[in-house]
């Protein structure tokens, strides 16, 4: 028999992988994220306590809406002065009626996925970016505030802050608790896109000490990706942000030794690569691509495949990258891209060619502050034979970051060069 | 001629809700709203929520940004203004990106307290 840890942990499993699609329905019901919370909470509560005696319902998500409803009923019934509390009366009105219509059926079947509306709610321009994430964690994907504020690096009271004045506002300004009319969606896609992306990279990002907590949000943007894409199956760059994060994803093995440190592509370890994951990216992209809607993730993810499938790093097709670039570079002209393409055409066609292209890069002087920069040269002197360059470039680039990671690596290539 | 009178003040400032003195101020409110009611002075007016539920809309190149928080640039004036009585803020969106002066400008949307009677 399982210990009552185990029941414990598997039943608090359960609940947050139908935390989202529940707090979704119920959302649609009291359109009050606190209450709605709180509901659900009730209901988990009482989750945790008949469960392990009753068994497992079929249908856990609709058990736990089913309940989430009675007892919000059982709640507003109690609350002594109707009168000051019209609103509540009037929700419980509402909600007993929808108990009794839905109470033969609705055990049975699944409850219908409204998390679109949740999703668009959550990632709304009009509220602050930060609060996009907490709440789109908190709401979606379960994630207690401890957890988000721990795996952001925050206090737990600013978080909180964040998620209050966050929910004060939808109510306060009406943001609509609804999916936006197709002519809005490009904007609020792009929205909820990045709100995914910022997770994703929250968690790819190193930090030393915090590995694993930050990989956790490496899978959470992956779940929320894949149910983007099962709710927004015609959203070609909803398939290729997923793919984008799968390709990345795959390689979390190898791009950080055991002291911690980042490991290059070019010094990647292949075999520890997730071909899994790969192939999911790959046929994720490929299914994008069909749709005939190019888009900047599915670019960025392209170019993450053809590394993929390269067998070694030598055996990279540098040529299509540079040439993927190119395109990524039409949809988004910034400095960034430009290096980017500049590095993958030195590879292409050598450490010269490179070093002319990225003078032609920055004739007006505007990247003299961007460290990328300064690392990507010293880069192409080393690679030139130009020590002396590259050390200098080096020593520029070590002076523009703060990241330690980043600070190691520059310094072990700085003494390389220097030798 | 009309008029429109702009109230600026830190919301941190003046007596603060559920005081005496916020009571009385109230209280001037109300008789300075009869009065110039009595005098057909009046064409309307209300009090705003707090700048923590403003939104800022802006339209470059032909796409609207939608930002959280209040205007905040110094270098542009307040040049006129919108009621609306929309149904929700994503309405309220839509007609602040159709103003001529978002493709320069800012558009500041701010829910008016609705007063419950």
């Amino acid at each position: 028999m399982a210990s009552l840890e185990q029941t414990r942990a598997a039943v608090e499993h359960i609940v947050r992988e139908e935390w989202g699609q529940v707090l979704a329905a119920l959302m649609g019901y009291v359109r009050d994220f606190d209450l709605a919370e709180d509901m659900l909470q009730d209901a988990c509560v009482a989750a945790l306590h008949h469960w392990p005696l009753d068994g497992t319902p079929l249908k856990p998500g609709a058990w736990l809406l089913q309940t989430a409803r009675r007892k919000a009923i059982d709640r507003f019934r109690r609350a002594a002065n109707f009168e000051s509390k019209r609103a509540e009366f009037e929700m419980m009105i509402e909600l007993e009626q929808q108990v009794q219509q839905e109470e033969e059926d609705t055990m049975d079947e699944s409850i219908p996925d409204e998390r679109l509306r949740l999703i668009f709610t959550c990632c709304h321009p009009a509220l602050e970016e930060h609060a996009r994430v907490a709440l789109t964690l908190r709401t979606l994907g379960g994630l207690t505030t401890p957890e988000i504020a721990r795996a952001f690096l925050v206090s737990e009271t600013t978080l909180a802050q964040r998620l209050v004045r966050a929910k004060r506002k939808i109510k306060a300004a009406n943001i609509p608790y609804v999916v936006p009319a197709p002519h809005l969606w490009p904007e609020r896609l792009d929205s909820v896109f990045s709100v995914i992306y910022l997770i994703f990279n929250e968690g790819y990002a190193v930090t030393s000490g915090q590995k694993l907590s930050r990989a956790d949000l490496c899978h959470e943007a992956i779940r929320l990706g894949q149910i983007l894409c099962r709710l927004a199956p015609q959203e070609s760059e909803a398939a290729g942000l997923l793919a984008l994060m799968l390709l990345h994803n795959s390689r979390q093995e190898s791009r950080i030794d055991n002291a911690g440190n980042l490991v290059t592509l070019e010094c990647q370890n292949r075999h520890l690569w997730n071909r899994e994951q790969i192939d999911a990216g790959v046929r994720l992209l490929r299914g994008a691509l069909a749709l005939g809607r190019l888009g900047p993730f599915q670019i960025q993810a392209a170019i993450s495949a053809v590394h993929a499938n390269a067998k070694r790093y030598d055996a990279t097709d540098w040529n299509e990258i540079t040439l993927l670039y190119g395109k990524l570079y039409e949809l988004q002209p910034t400095p960034v891209i430009q290096l980017n393409q500049v590095v993958a055409l030195s590879f292409a066609q050598g450490a010269d060619v490179g070093l002319v292209a990225l003078a032609e890069l920055d004739e007006q002087g505007t990247l003299a502050q961007y460290q990328p920069y300064h690392a990507a040269r010293a880069d192409l002197f080393r690679r030139a034979g130009r020590m002396k360059d590259s050390a200098a470039a080096y020593q520029r680039a070590l002076e523009l970051t703060d990241n330690k990671a980043e600070q190691c690596f520059l310094e072990q290539r700085l003494l390389e060069v220097s030798k | 001629m009309q008029y429109l009178l702009m109230i600026y003040a830190a919301e941190s400032a003046g007596p603060k809700a559920g005081t005496a003195e916020h009571d009385k101020m109230m209280q001037r409110y109300t008789e300075l709203g009869q009065e110039l009611d009595a005098k057909g002075l009046m064409k309307g007016g209300n009090a705003l929520d707090s700048v923590a539920t403003a939104t800022t809309v802006r339209v470059r190149n032909g796409k609207a940004q939608t930002l959280d928080g209040p205007f905040a640039e110094t270098k542009e004036q307040l040049g006129g203004f919108f009621l609306l009585d929309c149904k929700d803020l994503d309405e309220a969106i839509q007609y602040a990106g159709k103003i001529p002066s978002a493709q320069f400008g800012s558009i500041e949307i701010r829910p008016v307290v609705s007063c419950a009677s």
